[in-house]
C-alpha cells in the first residue's frame, strides 16, 4: 500500500514528462503552440462562420477597412478577410498536409526498398533524387504547372498534387540514409539471426527506430509544399478561384494594395503566412534535437 | 587532384543537362495543352482572329516547328538544337529567338544572386561559426533563433514588407526596376550607383531570407567539431584560441557547409524568381513571369532549362573547389 | 632518491550535472620523480582520465576543479597548474606538462599537414623561431619516433593509426616537458602496433628525461612498463606501490582482487572477479567508498574514510585494515584470514 501510494507521487506521469521536455524543448513548445492556435482559428472559425460563401467574391461591400462589422476589414472583390484567413489556412495547410503525406509515404517505401535491398534498384533511386536535387524545384513546378495543367481548372488538389511531384525527394534520400546505417547495427543482425523475415525487420525494428527522423521529414515536406505553392501562387499559377493565404497575397499585390493604402489586405496574409512558417520550422528544429541528440545544446 | 574526381563530376552535368532537355521535350508532348494552340487562342481572344484563319497559322507553325513529323526524329532534331544553343523562338517577342531574350535577362540575374549568395554565407557561416563557439558574448549566441524565424519566411514575403516599410512608407529606396528611368545604361559611376540603390532591396529580402539557414547548419556543426578529438588535442598543445577558432574549428565546421551551398543553388535560383518578380526586377524572374502571364511556352522551357544548366554549373564549380579545402578528398580514398 | 617532478595534493574535480554533484576526483595525493614511470589503473569511470584532464586544466564546465594543486618541476624551477592565470596556463601545457590523448586516430587535424600542426605548437610557445628552425624541431622529433623525416608533408588520414599515435608522441615531446601524459595511448591500435608505441614511449622519454604517466586498464601491459602503479577507485587512489610490490602483494583489498582477476599460468581457466559493481559517482556509499564490495569490510569501513597510509619504503594505501605505517592491524578480517589460511 505504502509502496503503490509512493510510486503515484513519486513517479511523474507520462504527461509531466512530455511537458518536462516541452520545456527543455523551447522551439518545439512554441511551434507547436503556435499550430495548435492556427488549427483553433481555422477550423473554430469555420463552425462559427459561413466562410465557404464569406470568403468568396461579391460576398460583402468591398474594400472596407478593419472594424465594426468586419473585424479584418474586406478585400477589393468583396470578400470578407476574416472569412478568407480562416479558409485559408485551412487550404493552405491542406495543400500542405496532403503532398506532404504523399512525399514520406512513397518516400518511406522507395526509401527502405532502396536502402534495405540494395542493387540496380537502389542506384536508381540514387541517381534520380541526385538529379532532382540539382534542378530548381519551383522551376520545374512551374513547367509542370504552367504547361501541363490547364490554368484556369486549378484546384487546391491540384496544387498538392503538383507540389507532391518533389515531396518524396527528401524523405526518400532521408530514409535510405536511414536504413543504410541501421543496417549494419547490431540489432538488426540479431534480428536477421533470431530468424525474422525481412519485412518483420522493417516493421518491427527499424521502423520505430526512424520514427523522429520521418516525423521531421514530413514537417519539412509540409513546409516545402506551402513554399512551392506560394511561390506558383505568387506567380499567377495557384488555385485562382480559391482564396488560399498566397492566391489572398497574389490579389493584394496584383491589385498594388499596398500603394492603394490598402494594407489590411497584404497584412493579414502576411502574417499568417509568417505564422505557418514560423511554426513548421520552429518544430523541425525541435524534432531535429529529438532525432539528433547530438545537436542538442547544452544551453 | 584526382583526374577521376573531376571527370565523374563532369560526367554528372552532363547527364543532368541532358535529362532537363529530355524531361524539357517530353513535357510538352505529354500535355493535352498545344502550346501554339494556346498561344494563339488567347491573341484571337484579345484581338479577334476568325478561328479559321487561327487553324492555318498554328498548322504553319506545327509545320515550322517540326511538330508534324515522328517523334524520334522530332528528338533527334531537338536535342541537336540545344546542342548548337537553339532554345527556339518567343512568341511575346516573336521573332526574337529565347537564348536571345534571355541573354539579356541573364546578366542581372547573375549579379543579383551571385553577389547575395556570397554576401549570405559569409555572414551566415561567419554568425554561424561565433554562435557555436563557447566563448563568444551572448548576445551573439542570441542572434541564431530570430535568423532562423526569418530563414523560415519566403523572400518574396520578406520582400513585401521591405518594400512597404523601407520603400513606401520611409520612402528611403527604391521599389522597382534595376535603375531610373531616363539614365543611359553604361558603365559611368552614376549609373552603377543609381543600379546598387536599386539593387538593396531585393537584395536584403534574399539575404535576410537566408542568413538564418547558414548559421544555423554552422552552428550545429560547431558544435559537433568542438567535441572531436583534435580540437581537444590543440588544447593540450596550447595553442592560443584564436589559433584553434579558425585553423582546427571553422576550417572543418565549413567543409559540410560547402557541400550544402552546391545543393543550395536550386532554392536559390526559385527564391530569386520570385523576389525578382516581386521587384520588378529585369532578370530572368520578370522575363519568366511574363512569358507565363503570356502563356509563352518557348521562353518558360528555355528559362527552365538555363536555370538547370546554370545550378549544375555552380554545383560543378563548388565540387571542383571543394578539394582544395579538404586534402581527403583531393588526394582520394586509398 | 632522484627529485620530484610533479607533486599533486588534495586534487579534487566536481561535475556539477542536472542530477547532481559528482566526485570524479575526491581527494589525490600523488608524487612523480623524474624519469619514473607511473601506470594509472582502475575500471572505467573512476576518474583516471578526469585525473589527468585536471592536471592539463582541461576541465571543462560542468566540471571544476575544487581544490588541490599540481606542482610541475624541480625544488629551483616549478610551477603550480592549477593556479596560473590563462596566458600562463597555456604556456606551460606541452612545454612542461604533454598530453598523449586517447583517440590518436582522430586527434589530428584532417585539413592540415603534419609539419604545420607541430609547427603551430612550437610558434605558440617560441614566438621568435625561424621557420626553418621550427622544421628542424619538428623533424628531428619525428625522427625520434622512429618516423621518416617526409611524414612532415604529409596529411593525417594518409597515415596508418600507429603512426598517427607516433605523430602525437613527437608532438608531445616536441618542447621536452617535465611531465608527459599518457591516456592509453594505444587503446585504438592492434597489438603488435601497441608494443611498438609503447617502447616507442619509453625510448623518447628515457632521451627527454621525463618522467611518464601511463593510464590504462592492460594490466599486463602495465607491469612490463612502468616503475609503480596507483589504482583508482570512484575518484579515489587507494594504493600506490611499486610495480613488484603491487603484483606480488598487494595491500589494499581492491587492489588485490584487480591482481587476483588477472589470468595467469597457475590458476588458468579460474577467472577470478571483483564481485559486486562500481558504485555510480552520483551516489557514492559512505565511509570507505569500495566497502559494499569489500570481502574483509568492518564496521569502521562503513561509517569513517580511511587515511593515507605510508610503508616505510613509500608505499601510499588508503584502508583501515592497515595502520598509520602501512603495518597490517592485528584483528582485522585480514588477519584472521591469513592466520587460517596458512
Amino acid at each position: 500500500m505504502a509502496i503503490a501510494l509512493q510510486s503515484t507521487i513519486g513517479g511523474p506521469s507520462q504527461r509531466t514528462l512530455v511537458m518536462r521536455y516541452l520545456r527543455r524543448n523551447k522551439s518545439l513548445a512554441v511551434g507547436l503552440i503556435i499550430v495548435i492556435f492556427l488549427l483553433v482559428f481555422s477550423i473554430g472559425g469555420s463552425l462559427v462562420m459561413d466562410t465557404g460563401k464569406l470568403a468568396y467574391p461579391l460576398a460583402v461591400a468591398p474594400l472596407q477597412p478593419p472594424g465594426g462589422e468586419y473585424p479584418l476589414g474586406t478585400d477589393k472583390d468583396g470578400r470578407d478577410l476574416l472569412a478568407v484567413m480562416i479558409r485559408g489556412v485551412l487550404l493552405t495547410g491542406a495543400i500542405g498536409v496532403m503532398a506532404g503525406t504523399v512525399g514520406i509515404v512513397v518516400g518511406v517505401v522507395l526509401g527502405f526498398l532502396a536502402g534495405y535491398f540494395g542493387g540496380a534498384f537502389d542506384m536508381v533511386v540514387r541517381w534520380v533524387t541526385e538529379v532532382l536535387l540539382t534542378i530548381p524545384g519551383l522551376i520545374l513546378l512551374i513547367i509542370i504547372a504552367g504547361t501541363i495543367v490547364d490554368k484556369n481548372q486549378v484546384s487546391v488538389f491540384t496544387m498538392a498534387a503538383v507540389t507532391s511531384i518533389l515531396a518524396w525527394v527528401g524523405p526518400t534520400r532521408v530514409v535510405r540514409a536511414q536504413v543504410l546505417t541501421m543496417k549494419e547495427r547490431t540489432f538488426v543482425s540479431i534480428a536477421k539471426l533470431s530468424g525474422m523475415g525481412n519485412m518483420e525487420i522493417i516493421f518491427k525494428e527499424l521502423m520505430p527506430n526512424m520514427l523522429p527522423f520521418l516525423v521531421a521529414s514530413f514537417v519539412a515536406q509540409v513546409m516545402g509544399a506551402i513554399y512551392a505553392s506560394f511561390g506558383l501562387e505568387a506567380l499567377g499559377l495557384g488555385p485562382a478561384r480559391e482564396p488560399t493565404i498566397g492566391m489572398t497575397i497574389r490579389w493584394a499585390v496584383f491589385h498594388s494594395a499596398m500603394f492603394n493604402q490598402w494594407w489590411w489586405w497584404l497584412l493579414w496574409p502576411v502574417v499568417a503566412m509568417v505564422l505557418i512558417f514560423a511554426s513548421l520550422s520552429l518544430i523541425n528544429v525541435g524534432l531535429d534535437e529529438v532525432a539528433n541528440p547530438r545537436v542538442r545544446r547544452t544551453e | 587532384m584526382r583526374l577521376g574526381y573531376i571527370l565523374r563530376r563532369f560526367l554528372f552535368l552532363i547527364f543532368v543537362m541532358w535529362t532537363a532537355a529530355t524531361v524539357l521535350f517530353l513535357i510538352p508532348r505529354m500535355s493535352r495543352v498545344n502550346p501554339i494552340r494556346e498561344r494563339f487562342a488567347a491573341l484571337a481572344r484579345s484581338t479577334g482572329y476568325s478561328p479559321k484563319d487561327l487553324e492555318s497559322i498554328i498548322a504553319s507553325y506545327e509545320l515550322k516547328f517540326g511538330l508534324d513529323k515522328p517523334l524520334p526524329q522530332q528528338y533527334v532534331e531537338y536535342m541537336g538544337s540545344v546542342l548548337r544553343g537553339d532554345l527556339g523562338v518567343s512568341l511575346m517577342a516573336y521573332p526574337k529567338p529565347v537564348t536571345e531574350l534571355i541573354g539579356e535577362a541573364l546578366p542581372w540575374t547573375i549579379g543579383l544572386l551571385g553577389v547575395t549568395t556570397v554576401l549570405t554565407f559569409l555572414i551566415g557561416t561567419v554568425i554561424g561559426a561565433l554562435a557555436g563557439w563557447p566563448r563568444s558574448p551572448k548576445w551573439v549566441k542570441g542572434m541564431v533563433p530570430p535568423l532562423m524565424i526569418l530563414a523560415a519566411i519566403p523572400p518574396y514575403i520578406l520582400g513585401l514588407l521591405l518594400v512597404y516599410f523601407i520603400g513606401f512608407r520611409l520612402k528611403l529606396l527604391p521599389m522597382g526596376s534595376a535603375y531610373s528611368a531616363g539614365l543611359t545604361k553604361d558603365w559611368s559611376i552614376p549609373f552603377i550607383l543609381d543600379v546598387v540603390t536599386h539593387a538593396i532591396l531585393p537584395a536584403m529580402s534574399l539575404i535576410l531570407g537566408s542568413v538564418g539557414f547558414w548559421a544555423l547548419g554552422m552552428r550545429g556543426m560547431g558544435v559537433t567539431i568542438q567535441g572531436e578529438d583534435y580540437v581537444n588535442f590543440a588544447e593540450h598543445k596550447g595553442l592560443k584560441p584564436g589559433r584553434i577558432f579558425y585553423w582546427y574549428y571553422v576550417r572543418n565546421a565549413i567543409l559540410p557547409q560547402v557541400t550544402s551551398l552546391a545543393l543550395a543553388f536550386g532554392g536559390i535560383i526559385s527564391a530569386g524568381v520570385l523576389v525578382e518578380g516581386l521587384y520588378g526586377f529585369p532578370g530572368i524572374g520578370s522575363t519568366l513571369g511574363a512569358a507565363i502571364l503570356a502563356n509563352d511556352y518557348f521562353v518558360i522551357y528555355g528559362i527552365g532549362y538555363i536555370t538547370v544548366v546554370a545550378v549544375a554549373v555552380s554545383m560543378l564549380m563548388v565540387d571542383l573547389l571543394y578539394p582544395l579545402l579538404d586534402p581527403r578528398i583531393r588526394y582520394g580514398k586509398k | 632518491m632522484t627529485s620530484a617532478v610533479l607533486q599533486v595534493s588534495d586534487l579534487r574535480v566536481t561535475y556539477y550535472t542536472d542530477s547532481g554533484r559528482t566526485k570524479a576526483v575526491d581527494g589525490v595525493n600523488l608524487t612523480l620523480y623524474a624519469g619514473e614511470r607511473l601506470g594509472l589503473v582502475g575500471e572505467s569511470g573512476c576518474g583516471k582520465s578526469t585525473m589527468a584532464l585536471s592536471l592539463m586544466r582541461m576541465i571543462k564546465p560542468p566540471g571544476r576543479i575544487e581544490s588541490g594543486s599540481a606542482i610541475v618541476g624541480d625544488e629551483n624551477d616549478n610551477i603550480d597548474m592549477l593556479k596560473l592565470n590563462e596566458e600562463e596556463m597555456l604556456q606551460a601545457r606541452l612545454s612542461r606538462i604533454a598530453y598523449i590523448p586517447q583517440g590518436a586516430m582522430n586527434s589530428l587535424n584532417p585539413v592540415m599537414r603534419i609539419g604545420t600542426q607541430m609547427m603551430d605548437a612550437i610558434q605558440a610557445h617560441i614566438p621568435r623561431a625561424t621557420k626553418t628552425e621550427m622544421k628542424e624541431r619538428a623533424e628531428a622529433s619525428l625522427e625520434s619516433v622512429e618516423l621518416k623525416r617526409s611524414v612532415f608533408n604529409m596529411y593525417p588520414h594518409e597515415l596508418s593509426g600507429g603512426m598517427k599515435q607516433r605523430v602525437c608522441i613527437a608532438i608531445g615531446i616536441l618542447l621536452s616537458p617535465k611531465v608527459i601524459i599518457a591516456d592509453e595511448p594505444t587503446s585504438a591500435l592492434d597489438v603488435v602496433v601497441q608494443r611498438q608505441v609503447m617502447e616507442t614511449i619509453c625510448k623518447v622519454q628515457e632521451k627527454i628525461g621525463a618522467a611518464v604517466i601511463l593510464i590504462g586498464h592492460d594490466m599486463g601491459l602495465m607491469c612490463q612498463i612502468t616503475n609503480r602503479v596507483a589504482v583508482m577507485y570512484a575518484g579515489k587512489l587507494v594504493e600506490l606501490s611499486t610495480v613488484r610490490e603491487m603484483f606480488t602483494d598487494p595491500m589494499h583489498p581492491y587492489a588485490k582482487a584487480l591482481i587476483a582477476s588477472l589470468p595467469n599460468l597457475e590458476n588458468k581457466g579460474v577467472f577470478q572477479g571483483i564481485p559486486g559493481l562500481a558504485p555510480s559517482l552520483l551516489k557514492l556509499p559512505s565511509g570507505c567508498v569500495f566497502h559494499p564490495r569489500c570481502q574483509y569490510a568492518m564496521d569502521v569501513c562503513k561509517t569513517t574514510t580511511p587515511e593515507q597510509a605510508v610503508t616505510s619504503s613509500g608505499r601510499y594505501v588508503y584502508c583501515h585494515l592497515y595502520g598509520k605505517a602501512g603495518q597490517p592491524l592485528p584483528g582485522t578480517p585480514l588477519t584472521k584470514s591469513e592466520a587460517t589460511n596458512y
